[in-house]
């Protein structure tokens, strides 16, 4: 005789028949009675109305027909309240009986029935269950204490609950611990103040630790999970937390082994000082991680979403592991899709030749979406990994060649990066591209292509068909095609006027007067009015340079990955969302962060910034930006939560992710770290101090002070926020107007939450690929800052040594034949005062500064030093400083192409010989 | 945590359902067949996220499992649950299947109302489940029994009773390894690993302590070492005997973690009967007992050859058995023409694959198959992308060089020794995913 029978019955009047049934005298009519009632229950259908009958059948010895009216009672007592009174007396009874399985079964079941009179009648029993003799009531009571806390969170408090459950933390049994700790950490997180009602302390974390060797592999997850909340006093406890832990790497259950691997990374943090401790720690994660791989593919897709975020945030630890994420045919679509992207954050230049091979075979497979994902990860690679393009070019070429639709198109989108971060390389293959015009049906694709046509449209012989070809469905085409026409056929225009006019006025009508687009009318009549008002303008406008896109665009924002790090194993982890964007109500709890490594602030007081007053004067650049970088809005898709709109075009700049610093340091926190822990080998480059370059005034309560400083090539524009506001600030992001060298942020600013009255040091590393227009002053650099408050505008002078180049030394010859062919009109004299230290001390200073001493000659008793100095935009400086022992004042002559450099070497001059 | 649990047939009807919280509604169950096992291809996720409500699922055998929550749960924990339950309910009434599960929907339940709580997993080893939840419902037990049971399910080991006794102590151990391999057509080793696992049965009386010893290297060196300098990178140590390196190992709960951390040493006290003691891999000096060398060749558009040379490679003296070589022939594949030197070779048009059959074959030997494939002209201009060439096979031996050393078991209450203790260990290395491309 089997159960399954009880789901078949289907004859009307059946809550009739089961009526009678369940008040049969006999025991086993009544037992077959409840499980047909639960069948019933179980698909669905309303058996509400049975209520008293089964009710009825409570009071048994027979604990499995006890069970299954428990179950029905959780299931109907909220629709019949006054009824599931009836039950009370039962479960009063049962929480004093002698078999300790009943009295737990009673307060679990209590627990569950969510009716307010019920629950007056829980609290007598709870209290007594907490002390329960038995450490199976125990466990059980605690978690009752968590469901009475969703019902009423007075009452818990009220009674007292919370500090019996805390007790219940130094229990004998682990299994009680795990539970309360469990119960306790739901409580915290549903506080309605935000703030945590029991906190851990030192001791009560001891016993949790203890408690973890001999807990369930459950249990265990319970206490790892609360000891992620945790914050440790120092770093001594945070090591022996780290040490304590870390044999939970070797467990078999994979949550165990995530839930330790996010304490450990917590801790790290935290412990980021102890370079090497840090380091053996690293190792240690590494084989679980990989080993997680040969779990069942959900396990495995759990897994590979948090690999992915530890990758992001510590890109070591699995460095050297690229093989295990191979895909293995019968992987699970998702296991493969979450496994590419994996490999593209590991591939370097080492392991390059075996990912792209692999890469080629993926784009062979079958499914759509992986292969297209496979592709796309080709063009990754060729902009992450710079020697591999070309190979990474041809690949794709490759590819195309197979006329597979979707491979075709999906190529031409990432193609389209590839020119924007290597311009003036590959465009040979242009021809090859547009062969494939027809095949393309996809908007993307289809933008991507006019993109290419309009953006080399002086070496595509016949631009101008192809993209008139394309306007005749103009009316049926996505938006942004649409758009990318516009910008393609004025693009076109600009550089071969002859035969386009008729096109460009063809292409401004139907976007001005047949759309009913606003944005592509507004770009339509923003270039009609620049094509017909000062062509030299739109020429300038459009034509403009673009800034380079870099490698990474999909990384999550720092301050997101750091909160997800506090959720490793979690469902945001798997989302890649912070709880509050999935999780409603108070449940979604605080808003966890890494524990911060801060700085000091030093003091300096000189007033020479300005801060620029109001948007306005700005407008222009801006509007130039936006419009000339015309990116087609094909970038991979921003992270949800970030905030950052700054200066419209320039996004895809802050969203970009941090250059290659050589190392392969974590970029991110490289500056910061150096700072605090003085890691870096004093600058031996002179720095001028810091100065104040928007007072906090101006600034809505945030102040800047910063200095420009050049460390082993790289540099730095060395910035300290502080918040003199009532309000945390946080949603950082910078921003630089276009200037004479070219300097741009080398990686999005990465800077957490900035609390009243504190004060964080940040190094934003600078490059100088930026866009380039000649500002007066020279040096001056025009910088917007912006955070949740608002955008702020000032303009800093950037001392002229950081550009200076550390190969700026000339061979002696050619430095003679340079100096004798520059003309003399391009020689300025300049006389420094107050030189301290003869020809050689002078010397030694500035090549630490990258002058570099040619040649040194003594005339008439006088030291002749011959120096060169090459400025980030290639400008070669040749200089002659004339000294003379025990005068303190030296002459200098200068030549250079750009002689209008010359009084701000000058300045620098000053600044080195005289700091000491 | 997990807010409610749903069984389904492969219909989406409904088997199971059992909530636990308050934040899930009837609602849910429709929403995921409606969203999930009636979307089929599109769900391409084992978590999918409903109007703010996550389900997370695992299908086995046309019955699909389903956990959700409306909070931020520990994901993986979830998944390991639903595997778990898969496990008990398998121990408790074998294979799942909509019958097996409408049969016992009672016991489920009971299940279901244990090892869940309020949606926080409780004790879930099927040992001690087993001790009070029964077919029959629980018997009348004296209140030393009751009390017995409680203190098991909650007790530190949880996974053993007291009091168990054999005549005759006994214990066997399998060390079973499956052997991973993707090689390029050249014969280029693209990835290889071996996962390892140690079963091992005990028939022991008592409560034993057991300490377990393996050639594993930083274990050998340690007691090679003594006192000297740090051996030199190979895989033998001092005294010559072939090591393993395990690049990472995981263990049964009764193992003492912490033990193994610091001294190295596998101490534990086993459960009764059936378990996986540990869970190894390795990666390096794997010994690959067979290879195979596929030669494709495409004449014309309606004709292919094959020929693939498999070639054993372990000791003459040892015996490969249950070999199957899987060679994928194109989906417009018309006919086949088969010849092998040895074992039996079909054309399964059912699965798109010659399927090649070996009962036995012995170490250092070659044997080869050539086909001939005949294809249907099509007129799909999209090149057939050749799956890899698959093989399954059982070797006698452990292929990551894994050996047992020793397995002491101590019973200081009981007066049997470990002499007196029959012990049974066995090797078997089997293929995993063990392909070559073509």
């Amino acid at each position: 005789m089997t159960d399954s029978k009880y789901f078949t019955t289907t004859k009307k009047g059946e809550i009739f028949e089961l009526k009678s049934e369940l008040n049969n005298d006999k025991k086993e009519k009544k037992k077959e009675a409840v499980k047909k009632v639960i069948a019933s229950m179980t698909v669905g259908k309303d058996v509400s109305a049975l209520f008293p009958d089964v009710v009825n059948c409570m009071q048994t010895d027979n604990l499995e027909l006890k069970k299954l009216v428990y179950l029905y009672l959780m299931n109907y007592a909220k629709s019949q309240p006054d009824m599931a009174i009836m039950a009370v007396n039962t479960f009063v009874k049962d929480c004093e009986d002698p078999n300790p399985l009943i009295r737990a079964l009673a307060v679990r079941t209590m627990g569950c029935i969510r009716v307010d009179k019920i629950t007056e009648y829980l609290c007598e029993p709870l209290r007594k269950c907490l002390k329960d003799e038995d450490p199976y009531v125990r466990k059980t009571a605690a978690v009752c204490v968590a469901k009475l806390y969703d019902i009423s969170s007075g009452l818990v408090e009220d009674q007292g609950f919370l500090e019996q459950l805390k007790e219940l933390l130094s229990d004998s049994n682990p299994m009680v611990v795990a539970n309360a700790v469990a119960a306790l950490s739901e409580i915290n997180e549903s506080s309605p103040t935000g703030q945590p009602l029991v906190e851990l302390n030192h001791a009560t974390i001891n016993k949790l630790l203890t408690a973890l060797n001999e807990c369930t592999e459950w249990g265990q997850v319970f206490i790892l999970d609360s000891l992620s909340n945790y914050n440790p006093k120092d770093e001594r406890e945070a090591q022996s937390i780290c040490e304590r832990i870390t044999p939970r790497l070797a467990h078999a259950n994979a949550a165990v082994v995530l839930s330790a691997v996010k304490v450990l990374m917590k801790m790290m943090e935290i412990l980021a000082g102890d370079t090497e401790f840090c380091g053996t720690l690293s190792k240690k994660l590494a084989p679980p991680l990989v080993t997680l791989l040969s779990s069942e593919p959900e396990v495995q897709y759990v897994a590979l979403r948090n690999i992915n975020l530890i990758v992001q945030k510590k890109p070591d630890i699995l460095k050297h592991e690229m093989k295990v994420f191979f895909v293995k045919y019968n992987d699970p679509i998702y296991v493969k899709l979450e496994k590419l992207d994996i490999m593209i954050r590991l591939a370097s230049q080492a392991n390059i030749a075996q990912v792209l091979s692999e890469l080629k075979e993926y784009a062979t497979e079958v499914d759509v979406d992986f292969v297209r994902k496979a592709v796309r990860a080709i063009g990754r690679c060729a902009i992450k990994v710079e020697p591999s393009a070309e190979r990474c070019v041809s690949t794709l070429l490759d590819l195309i060649q197979t006329k597979v639709n979707y491979v075709v198109q999906e190529a031409i989108v990432v193609i389209k990066d590839i020119f924007r971060k290597y311009p003036n390389k590959y465009e040979s293959i242009i021809s090859t591209l547009c062969e494939n015009l027809d095949t393309l049906d996809e908007p993307e694709a289809r933008a991507s292509m006019v993109w290419i046509i309009g953006e080399y449209a002086e070496r595509i012989d016949n631009a101008d068909e192809l993209l008139d070809s394309f306007l005749e469905g103009f009316a049926d085409e996505n938006a942004q095609v649409q758009l990318q026409l516009l910008t393609a056929v004025v693009k076109l225009f600009l550089k071969r006027p002859a035969h386009t006019q008729a096109l460009v006025q063809h292409v401004l009508s139907l976007a001005t007067q047949d759309s009913d687009n606003p944005d592509l009318r507004d770009r339509g009549f923003i270039y009609w009015r620049l094509l017909s008002t000062d062509p030299a303008a739109a020429k300038e406008v459009v034509l403009a340079d673009k800034p380079l896109i870099s490698e990474e665009t999909d990384l999550l924002e720092p301050t997101l990955l750091d909160e997800l790090i506090c959720h490793i194993s979690s469902l945001a982890s798997v989302y890649h969302k912070p709880p509050t964007a999935f999780v409603e109500g108070r449940s979604a709890g605080i808003r966890k962060t890494l524990p911060a490594r801060q700085g000091s602030v030093e003091e300096a007081a000189n007033q020479e910034a300005t801060v620029i007053p109001n948007q306005e004067s700005l407008i222009g650049d801006l509007l130039s930006m936006d419009i000339g970088s015309a990116v087609p809005p094909a970038q991979p898709q921003a992270p949800p939560t970030s905030n950052v709109d700054l200066l419209g075009g320039g996004l895809d700049v802050l969203l970009g992710g941090p250059p290659d610093l050589g190392g392969g340091v974590a970029p991110s926190t490289t500056g910061l770290l150096g700072d605090i822990f003085g890691l870096s080998s004093a600058p031996t480059m002179h720095t001028p101090p810091k100065t104040c370059w928007l007072p906090a005034d101006k600034g809505k309560g945030m102040e800047i002070m910063g200095t420009f400083s050049r460390r082993n090539g790289q540099i730095t524009m060395d910035l300290s926020f502080t918040n003199k506001a009532m309000q945390a600030m946080s949603g950082f992001a910078i921003q630089f107007n276009k200037n004479s060298f070219g300097i741009a942020p080398a990686a999005p600013m990465n800077m957490g939450a900035l609390q009243p009255g504190q004060t964080l040091e940040y190094n934003l590393p600078l490059n100088t690929n930026g866009p380039v227009q000649r500002m007066e002053p020279l040096t001056t650099l025009q910088v917007a800052v912006k955070n949740n408050v608002d955008v702020f505008y000032y303009a800093c002078q950037v001392p002229i040594q950081v550009l200076f180049i550390e190969d700026g030394t000339l061979d002696k010859r050619v430095f003679l034949t340079t100096w004798r062919d520059i003309p003399s009109a391009n020689e300025v004299q300049y006389t420094i005062n107050d030189i301290k230290g003869n020809a050689d001390s002078v010397s030694a200073k500035m090549t630490h500064n990258n002058i570099f001493t040619i040649a040194k000659r003594n005339v008439e008793g006088q030291d002749m030093l011959y120096q060169s100095l090459k400025l980030t935009n290639n400008i070669w400086v040749l200089l002659e400083l004339k000294l003379q022992p025990g005068v303190s004042h030296a002459t200098l002559s200068l030549k250079s192409r750009s002689v209008e450099v010359a009084p701000y070497v000058f300045q620098a001059y000053d600044a080195v010989v005289k700091n000491c | 945590m997990i807010g409610g649990l749903f069984v389904y047939n492969h219909k989406g009807e409904v088997l199971i359902s059992r909530v636990y919280r308050d934040d899930i509604g009837r609602n849910a169950v429709d929403a995921f067949r409606v969203n999930v096992i009636h979307a089929r291809q599109q769900v391409r996720s084992p978590v999918t996220n409903i109007a703010r409500t996550s389900f997370f699922h695992i299908k086995r055998a046309n019955i699909w499992i389903a956990a959700v929550t409306k909070q931020n749960v520990n994901a993986a924990m979830v998944f390991e649950f639903l595997l778990k339950i898969i496990e008990v309910m398998q121990s408790y009434f074998g294979k799942i299947s909509e019958e097996n599960i409408k049969n016992n929907f009672v016991l489920i339940y009971e299940l279901l109302d244990e090892i869940l709580d309020f949606g926080y997993p409780q004790n879930t080893d099927t040992g001690v489940l087993k001790t009070f939840i029964t077919q029959q419902g629980i018997k009348s037990a004296t209140k030393e029994e009751q009390a017995q049971i409680t203190s098991q399910v909650t007790g530190q080991i949880g996974w053993r009773r007291e009091g168990i006794k054999y005549r005759r102590n006994e214990l066997f151990l399998d060390v079973l390894e499956y052997v991973n391999l993707l090689m390029s057509p050249q014969g280029q080793v693209l990835s290889a690993h071996v996962a390892g696992k140690v079963v091992m049965k005990s028939y022991l009386s008592g409560m034993p302590e057991c300490k377990f010893g393996i050639n594993d290297k930083i274990v050998m060196e340690a007691k090679g070492k003594g006192g000297l300098g740090s051996t030199s990178d190979t895989d033998q140590t001092r005294s010559g005997k072939p090591v393993v390196v395990i690049d990472d190992c995981q263990f049964h709960q009764c193992v003492k973690l912490s033990k193994f951390e610091t001294e190295h040493s596998i101490s534990f006290i086993p459960p009764d009967g059936e378990f996986e003691l540990m869970r190894y891999r390795t990666t390096k000096d794997i010994s690959l007992p067979f290879r195979v060398i596929p030669l494709v060749r495409e004449v014309g558009r309606t004709k292919m050859e094959v020929k693939v040379v498999l070639k054993s490679n372990f000791k003459p003296s040892l015996l490969g058995q249950k070999i199957e070589v899987k060679i994928p022939t194109p989906l417009n594949t018309s006919g086949v023409q088969l010849i092998c030197l040895k074992g039996k070779a079909k054309y399964k048009a059912s699965e798109n694959a010659i399927v090649w059959k070996i009962k036995r074959m012995a170490g250092m030997k070659e044997t080869q198959l050539s086909a001939e494939i005949e294809l249907l002209e099509t007129d799909t201009k999209k090149k057939w992308t050749r799956p890899p060439i698959s093989m399954n096979f059982e070797v006698p031996f452990a292929p990551s060089g894994f050996k047992v050393r020793y397995l002491k078991v101590f019973e200081p209450k009981l007066n049997y020794s470990d002499h007196d203790v029959i012990k049974w260990v066995r090797y078997i290395g089997r293929s995993g995913l063990y392909e070559t491309r073509c």
